[in-house]
């Protein structure tokens, strides 16, 4: 959806950012927001730019850079530290050559951590998207990814 | 009123209700550290190191933001809170650039004397800097942002006194910085360069760029012919550089210092603040009687100017055409000056003392070259950068003698004193246009009304063929835009509008002194006009020796050679 036509479902208020960010940028192939789509947020809401970036800087959910078609975000928090988490990280580091933090060449995965998911009783756990993922063991991981290295975006 | 009743480290006090713990534990004598805490911004409780500890509360309170209430029993430094403040202090300083030795606010740091006052003589922390990179590429202000402590005292006074939004967080946590949007540098974004936060940045994070070395390198130059004029402004305000109270003036000290610094001729900007008062006055009038964009607004501030190029572009025609008088002091001197002399202009070397970070960018305008390929001020210095230079002379300011401008720009006029006041400028105006335009003398000189450090201020004056004529007065950039905007919606009654960015005039400017707060800057102001009332002449057409620049060289205000010098232009930015 162009960003106008979301922009024209808020109030002009500044009280909407975030959920105009957010929805914005979940439309976007590579989940991030570019400083001249920002510019015309913050002038339709009526706040300022400075204002605009502080808030995108602070959340770790958006992002200023182009990201991979799917975001693994590993929980790092302390039950799912302590439950192996470490090898799940390792495994897909190999599996996919990337750094925490890091987007794949292909621009498919991007992995990165992420806070306590509420899932700690059953830990270890990962999300991708809107879907997370339970119980973890490197192969489960393994085979997660496989699966959505055929998912091509639609 | 009724008192409250409060205990401080057990002893009884009686404050008066509304207090916060700080003030009124200051008030009985207590000092109680602070670090992201200003006077006159607004209170964040950012820093925790005002922490102390009232009976019944489990936690720390932020002594800047909690109100006294009876019966409260607070202490102020029990080992609980001293290891709070210490811990707090020590978590700063790892991420924070430590070689105070290097570094411009050595002596003169508030994070290293809280360091001092706490008794930090390790770091239980490991460090853990990460050193981003400086912003170095405007002519007024550097950014280091490995100093910086996120007090955010510069985010408040950009965005509340100025309201502009150029600085702000970006991050979170303690990789969080405080950069203009997306980390971009101040060059590229809609800063006016005011310095404000230069002027309440407790480290040295933000900056005016130092340029002393360029002027020690000019005075040793035997070369060159080394000129100095002085803002009205800085004298006063200089004492405070070396600690002297608020509210006295140091002209003769000035003179004496900057004589002892090496400068070949010491002047005052005085002289053409005179000449800009018969240049902009009579503007002003050329633009009424022959219908020429209505109100005038005054053009002596280049944070004003560089506010008006960004933010209103198309309103540029209403900016006075006349030069600030530093432009005019570097115009004279190398055009007027240098024949006077028989010098080449080339060999004439113009250093400004001024109150103000956005001077430093006004003299690098490229309009400003009297001489092609020659810029006509050489180097402005911030009250600040000529303290350094009298400490590193070895001068003991507060105890000079005083001693008197030289000539032929020295001698100068009480309306010259008082530009440097918020309403200044607009008096000193008002004093030559009612003269000129009603041909008889001025019955009281003081136009009281436009005085003083109300945000907007208004006053009329009666002119002969004009009837009353409305004028404003406006200070901080703030109320500057709330003019503008009355004026673009075609509402604005005034011929003649004064502006200036800073809060006070340039008596509260970016570049003064440190510490600099609205109860200083009242103190400034009544020094200014003290400065005023002692002077023989009070009226700028009265000044012999800017009538004599006219009969000499200029011919005529307004005249061919006013425009090729004295007058400039504005371009629109963005």
């Amino acid at each position: 959806m162009p960003l106008q036509e979301i922009l024209e479902k808020y109030p002009k208020t500044g009280d909407h950012l975030i959920e105009v960010l957010l929805e914005y940028q979940n439309t976007k192939m590579n989940h991030y927001l570019t400083e001249e789509e920002l510019k015309q947020i913050a002038k339709y809401l009526n706040v300022t730019e400075s204002r605009v970036s502080s808030v995108v800087s602070f959340y770790t959910f958006f992002s200023l850079e182009p990201k991979g078609q799917h975001v693994i975000q590993i929980c790092h928090d302390v039950p799912c530290y302590v439950n192996d988490q470490p090898s799940l990280v390792k495994t897909i580091k190999n599996l996919l050559s990337i750094d925490v933090g890091q987007t794949t060449e292909d621009k498919l995965f991007t992995l990165e951590y992420t806070s306590c998911l509420g899932a700690c009783d059953k830990a270890p756990a990962m999300r991708i998207g809107e879907k997370t993922f339970t119980d973890l063991t490197p192969n489960k991981v393994k085979a997660i990814i496989s699966e959505y290295r055929g998912k091509r975006h639609a | 009123m009724n008192m409250i009743n409060i205990k401080i480290n057990n002893n009884d006090y009686q404050v008066k209700p509304g207090l916060t713990i700080l003030e009124a534990a200051q008030e009985h004598g207590i000092k109680i550290p602070t670090l992201c805490h200003y006077p006159d911004l607004k209170i964040n409780s950012d820093c925790r190191i005002c922490s102390i500890e009232v009976k019944g509360k489990k936690n720390l309170l932020t002594a800047c933001s909690t109100p006294v209430v009876e019966g409260m029993e607070i202490k102020t430094h029990s080992t609980k809170v001293l290891n709070a403040r210490k811990t707090i202090t020590e978590l700063i300083l790892t991420n924070h650039e430590t070689n105070c030795t290097q570094c411009a606010r050595n002596m003169n740091c508030e994070l290293q004397s809280l360091s001092n006052q706490l008794g930090i003589d390790e770091n239980r922390f490991e460090y853990r800097l990460v050193s981003q990179p400086k912003d170095t590429f405007n002519p007024s202000i550097t950014r280091n942002p490995d100093l910086c402590i996120k007090c955010g005292r510069c985010i408040d006074v950009c965005k509340d006194v100025q309201d502009l939004t150029v600085l702000e967080n970006f991050g979170r946590s303690h990789e969080v910085l405080v950069v203009p949007k997306y980390g971009k540098y101040l060059s590229d974004e809609d800063c006016t360069l005011c310095g404000q936060c230069s002027s309440v940045c407790p480290v040295a994070a933000i900056t005016e760029n130092d340029e002393t070395e360029k002027v020690w390198t000019a005075l040793n130059d035997e070369s060159k012919h080394v000129i100095v004029q002085v803002a009205p402004s800085v004298r006063v305000s200089m004492g405070e550089e070396f600690g002297a109270e608020a509210g006295q003036a140091w002209t003769g000290q000035i003179v004496t210092a900057l004589r002892y610094l090496g400068f070949d001729q010491v002047f005052d900007t005085d002289f053409t603040a005179d000449l800009t008062i018969l240049e902009e006055g009579n503007e002003l009038l050329h633009r009424v009687h022959n219908g020429g964009t209505l109100p005038m607004m005054t053009s002596c501030c280049p944070g004003w100017v560089n506010f008006m190029e960004i933010e209103y572009p198309e309103m540029l025609d209403h900016l006075s055409t006349s030069k600030s008088p530093q432009q005019m002091f570097g115009a004279i001197a190398k055009t007027y000056y240098a024949q006077l002399k028989g010098l080449d202009p080339k060999d004439i070397y113009v250093v400004s003392v001024m109150p103000c970070t956005a001077k430093k960018y006004e003299a690098k305008r490229e309009e400003m070259q009297s001489n092609e390929g020659i810029f006509d001020v050489d180097v402005v210095l911030t009250a600040r950068e000529l303290g350094k230079m009298v400490r590193q002379m070895g001068i003991d300011f507060l105890t000079l003698e005083e001693q008197e401008f030289d000539n032929p720009f020295g001698i100068t006029t009480g309306a010259a004193a008082i530009f440097g006041a918020t309403g200044g400028v607009m008096e000193a105006a008002l004093r030559t246009v009612y003269e000129v335009v009603n041909e008889k003398p001025l019955e009281d000189l003081n136009f009281k009304s436009v005085r003083g450090m109300e945000g907007i201020k208004e006053a009329e004056v009666e002119l002969k063929g004009l009837g009353k004529v409305k004028v404003a007065v406006a200070h901080t950039l703030k109320n500057a835009r709330k003019v503008v905007e009355q004026m673009k919606a075609g509402e604005s009654p005034y011929a003649f509008i004064e502006i200036m960015a800073c809060p006070g005039g340039c008596i509260g400017g970016g570049g003064q002194p440190y510490n600099t707060t609205n109860a200083k800057r009242e103190k400034r102001i009544e020094a200014t006009y003290n400065v005023d009332e002692a002077m023989i002449l009070r009226k700028s057409h009265e000044n012999p020796y800017v009538h004599k620049l006219y009969e000499d060289f200029l011919v005529k205000p307004l005249g061919e050679k006013s425009h090729q010098y004295l007058h400039t232009h504005y371009k629109a930015r963005n």
